[in-house]
C-alpha cells in the first residue's frame, strides 16, 4: 500500500487559501495529467469541491513529493500553504478516503453530495487513464464503504443540509417566507436544491440567471419561475429577497456598488446572499453593507456546527464501520500481492499431474469413461491436499510483515521464479461507477 | 392606597427588570414566561393604583410622579398589544427598565401637585396628558425596536450561531414592530401637542416659543416627524434609524425634564 493523500478542506484551511487551490471543472483533466507525470507518482487524481482540495495517489515508493506538486502547480510559497495542509499515508490515507466518501468528513456530515463530487473526480480521472489499478481498487471500494455507511447507519437521514441551514437563516431575517423571492445565479444541483427547500418554505417566486440562457430556461421551468438573461442580472436582482450565488466565476460578480443600487431601489429592504460558490461570488466589502446579509459556504459552516453533535451517535457507527473497512482493504490489497504465487503454483503442480496421468495412460489400458473420473478425481484430490498447507500459509502471511519471505520461499520450493504469473482478474464493485 | 398599589405593581416589574438583564445573556423560555406573567400582574395593580387616583376626584393627573406612573402603564399596555401580535417578549429587554425607572420614580413618594391655573381647561388637560403619554409610550416601543434591530443586525453579520439570536425575533418582525409603533405614535404625538398648545393658548393667550419646554417639544416632534418620513421615503433601518430614534428620545427626556425650568409648563416647583 503506497497511497499517499494530501489536501485542505474546510476545517483546515480558511475559504482565501481553498479558493486559491480550486480547481475548475475544465482543468480538472489537465491538473491530472500534471500530476500523473509527476516524479514518482504512478497513479494520481484530484477531487476539487467547494469545501476540499485533494490528491490522492499511489506511489513509486509511498514518499512522492506531493507538497512540492501543490507548490509547483498553484505557484504558491510553502509558507502560504503548509500551515493548512493535512497528508496522510498508506492505511491513513486510505481511511481519509473512505471518511471523505461516506461524508463523515463533510462540513455538514451526512450530507450526499459529497460522494457524487468523488465520483465525478474519479471519473474524470479514469476517462484520461489516470486512475487504473490500485487507485481503481481503492475507489471502487470508498464507493462500496460509502454505500454502506449510508444504509447501515443514520448518518444520512438527518442530514442538515446547506439548504435547510440557508432556510433557518433567512426565517431569522424575514420571519416568515411567504411571498418571498428567490433569485438563483449560477444553475448548479446545490443551489437548485437550495431554492426547492426555500419554495417548500413559501417563497412565491423565482428567477434563475445563468451565463448559458439555455439551463436558466431549464431550471426556471422545473419551478415555474422565470430565467433572466445574465445581462440583466444587476437590473433584476433587487427584486429578490434572498439571492442563491453559485457561479463559476473567478472574480466576485456582486460587489459593493450592486448592493448600495439594490438597497436603494429596495428602499434598504433586507437582502440575503447564500453564496456557495468557490471561489466566493459576493465581495466580503458588499457584506458590510446595512442590511446585505451574507453567508458564504464557510459561514454556513459555522452555523450547521450546532447540528453535529446531534448526529454524533450515528457517526461514531459509521467510523466504525470504516475502520473494519480499512482492515478489510488493506487485507484484501495485500491477498492480492501472494495471488500471483498461488496462481503459478497451481498452474505448476497441474502440468505436472496432466503429465503424470499422460505417462502412464499407456501402461493402463483402455480405460471405461467410470475410470477415467476416477483417475481424475484421485490426481485432483491429491494436489489439491497438497496445496491446501501452502496456499493457506500463503494467504495467511499475506495479512503479516513475513509476506515476502514466504512467497519467495514457496517460488523457490517449486521453482516458479521464472514462470510468468499472469495478472490476476480485475473486479469492479457492482453498482458504484458514476 | 394608591400609592401602595403602585409599589405592589413595582415589585412585579422588578421582576421583569431581572429578566430585561438575564435575556441579554442567555435565553431561557422559563423565565421569559414568568416575566410575562409578573408583568400581567404589576399592570393589574398599576391600573387599580391609577383607577383609585382618577376616582379620588382630584386632577392629580398632572403632578410629575403621576404622569411618570401613567407613561409606564401605557409603555406596558404597547408592550402587551405587541406580545399579542408578535408572541414575543424581547422588547420587554428595552422596555422594561424603562417602565421599572417610571414606576420607581412614581412609587418612592408622590406629589399631588396641583396646576391651579389650568383647572378651567379640564377636558383639554387630560386630554392632553393622555394624548401625549401615549406618543411617548410608542416612541419607548420604537427605541427599543430599534436597538434589538440593531442587536439582531449584528449578530447575524457576526455569523455566530448561538443560541442569543434565538432570544430576539425575526429582524423584519423587529422592525414592523419598531416601524408600527412610530406610525401609531406619531398621531397621538401630533394631537397630544395640538391640544397641548390649545390648553396653554387659552390660558395664557399666547405662546411663547421661547420656552424650553415648547422648544424642546417642537425639536421632538420634528424628529419624530423626520423619523416616520426617512422610513417611509426611504426605508432607513438599523444603524440611522436607530441613530434618530435615539435622538426622538433624547429629546423626549429632555422635554420632559424641561417641566422643571419651564415658565409655562411647570408642574411640582410652582
Amino acid at each position: 500500500m503506497r497511497f499517499q493523500l494530501i489536501g485542505v478542506n474546510h476545517k483546515s484551511a480558511p475559504l482565501e487559501v481553498r479558493e486559491r487551490l480550486a480547481i475548475p471543472e475544465s482543468r480538472l483533466p489537465d491538473t491530472c495529467r500534471d500530476l500523473n507525470a509527476y516524479p514518482g507518482i504512478e497513479e494520481g487524481m484530484v477531487i476539487s469541491t467547494c469545501n476540499r482540495v485533494e490528491i490522492v495517489a499511489h506511489t513509486t515508493n509511498g514518499h512522492a513529493d506531493l507538497r512540492g506538486f501543490l507548490h509547483d502547480h498553484f505557484h504558491l510559497k510553502p509558507e502560504e500553504l503548509d500551515a493548512h495542509l493535512y497528508e496522510f499515508r498508506e492505511k491513513d490515507a486510505v481511511r481519509h478516503l473512505f471518511r471523505v466518501a461516506s461524508s463523515l468528513d463533510s462540513m455538514v456530515v451526512g450530507e450526499a453530495q459529497i460522494l457524487g463530487q468523488v465520483k465525478e473526480a474519479y471519473a474524470t480521472a479514469r476517462a484520461i487513464g489516470a486512475v487504473r489499478g490500485q487507485l481503481d481498487q481503492l475507489f471502487s471500494r470508498a464507493f462500496a464503504v460509502a454505500k454502506r455507511v449510508r444504509t447501515e447507519t443514520n448518518v444520512g437521514s438527518s442530514s442538515v443540509s446547506i439548504a435547510s441551514v440557508a432556510v433557518e437563516l433567512a426565517k431569522k431575517i424575514f420571519g416568515t417566507l411567504e411571498g418571498k423571492t428567490v433569485f438563483i445565479v449560477g444553475a448548479g444541483k446545490m443551489s437548485e436544491l437550495a431554492a426547492r427547500h426555500l419554495m417548500a418554505h413559501g417563497c412565491a417566486s423565482i428567477f434563475v440567471a445563468n451565463r448559458t440562457y439555455d439551463r436558466a430556461i431549464g431550471l426556471a421551468q422545473r419551478f415555474n419561475g422565470q430565467a433572466i438573461k445574465f445581462d440583466d442580472l444587476y437590473s433584476t436582482c433587487d427584486r429578490a429577497d434572498i439571492v442563491i450565488t453559485s457561479t463559476g466565476s473567478p472574480h466576485a460578480i456582486f460587489r459593493r456598488e450592486h448592493g448600495e443600487q439594490f438597497l436603494a431601489r429596495r428602499k434598504n429592504r433586507p437582502m440575503f446572499f447564500i453564496d456557495i460558490a468557490v471561489p466566493r461570488d459576493v465581495s466580503p466589502e458588499m457584506g458590510k453593507l446595512d442590511g446585505i446579509f451574507t453567508y458564504d459556504i464557510d459561514d454556513l459552516q459555522q452555523a450547521v456546527s450546532s447540528h453535529v453533535a446531534d448526529r454524533r451517535k450515528e457517526a461514531e457507527l459509521a467510523e466504525a464501520i470504516i475502520t473494519s473497512e480499512v482492515e478489510r482493504f488493506e487485507a484484501r490489497l495485500q491477498t492480492l500481492d501472494v495471488v500471483p504465487t498461488i496462481v503459478s503454483l497451481q498452474d505448476h503442480l497441474e502440468t505436472i499431474r496432466q503429465a503424470e496421468i499422460d505417462r502412464v495412460r499407456g501402461r493402463m489400458g483402455n480405460l471405461t469413461p467410470e475410470q477415467e473420473m476416477a483417475v481424475e478425481a484421485l490426481t485432483r484430490g491429491i494436489i489439491n491436499k497438497v496445496m491446501h498447507t501452502p496456499i493457506t500459509t500463503l494467504k495467511t502471511a499475506a495479512k503479516e510483515s513475513e509476506a515476502t519471505t514466504v512467497v519467495d520461499v514457496v517460488r523457490r520450493l517449486f521453482n516458479l521464479r521464472d514462470k510468468e504469473a499472469p495478472a490476476p482478474e480485475k473486479k469492479n464493485e457492482v453498482g458504484t461507477r458514476p | 392606597m394608591s400609592l401602595l398599589w403602585l409599589r405592589f405593581a413595582l415589585g412585579c416589574y422588578f421582576i421583569g427588570l431581572v429578566y430585561a438583564f438575564v435575556a441579554l445573556t442567555r435565553t431561557s423560555d422559563l423565565f421569559s414566561r414568568i416575566a410575562l406573567h409578573a408583568a400581567s400582574l404589576g399592570m393589574v395593580f398599576h391600573f387599580v393604583s391609577l383607577a383609585e387616583l382618577f376616582l379620588s376626584g382630584q386632577v392629580v393627573w398632572a403632578s410629575v410622579h403621576n404622569g411618570e406612573s401613567l407613561l409606564a402603564f401605557l409603555s406596558m399596555t404597547f408592550f402587551m398589544v405587541i406580545y399579542a401580535i408578535y408572541q414575543t417578549t424581547s422588547p420587554g429587554v428595552v422596555v422594561f427598565p424603562i417602565v421599572f425607572f417610571l414606576t420607581f420614580v412614581g412609587a418612592v413618594d408622590q406629589q399631588p401637585v396641583l396646576l391651579t391655573q389650568f383647572v378651567s381647561h379640564k377636558g383639554w388637560l387630560i386630554a392632553h396628558i393622555i394624548l401625549i403619554f401615549t406618543g411617548y409610550a410608542a416612541l419607548v416601543l420604537s427605541f427599543g425596536a430599534s436597538l434589538l434591530y440593531l442587536l439582531q443586525e449584528r449578530r447575524l453579520k457576526a455569523k455566530k450561531s448561538t443560541s442569543l439570536i434565538s432570544f430576539l425575533p425575526a429582524l423584519e418582525v423587529i422592525d414592523q414592530i419598531g416601524y408600527r409603533s412610530l406610525l401609531l405614535g406619531f398621531p397621538f404625538m401630533t394631537l397630544g401637542l395640538i391640544t397641548g398648545s390649545i390648553v396653554a393658548l387659552t390660558t395664557y393667550g399666547r405662546m411663547d416659543f421661547l420656552d424650553p419646554k415648547i422648544l424642546l417639544s417642537l425639536l421632538m416632534w420634528a424628529v419624530y416627524m423626520l423619523m416616520v418620513f426617512t422610513r417611509w421615503n426611504s426605508g432607513w433601518r438599523g444603524r440611522r434609524a436607530a441613530f434618530l430614534a435615539t435622538f426622538a428620545f433624547v429629546a423626549a427626556l429632555a422635554a420632559w425634564a424641561a417641566n422643571y425650568f419651564s415658565a409655562i409648563h411647570r408642574f411640582a416647583a410652582s
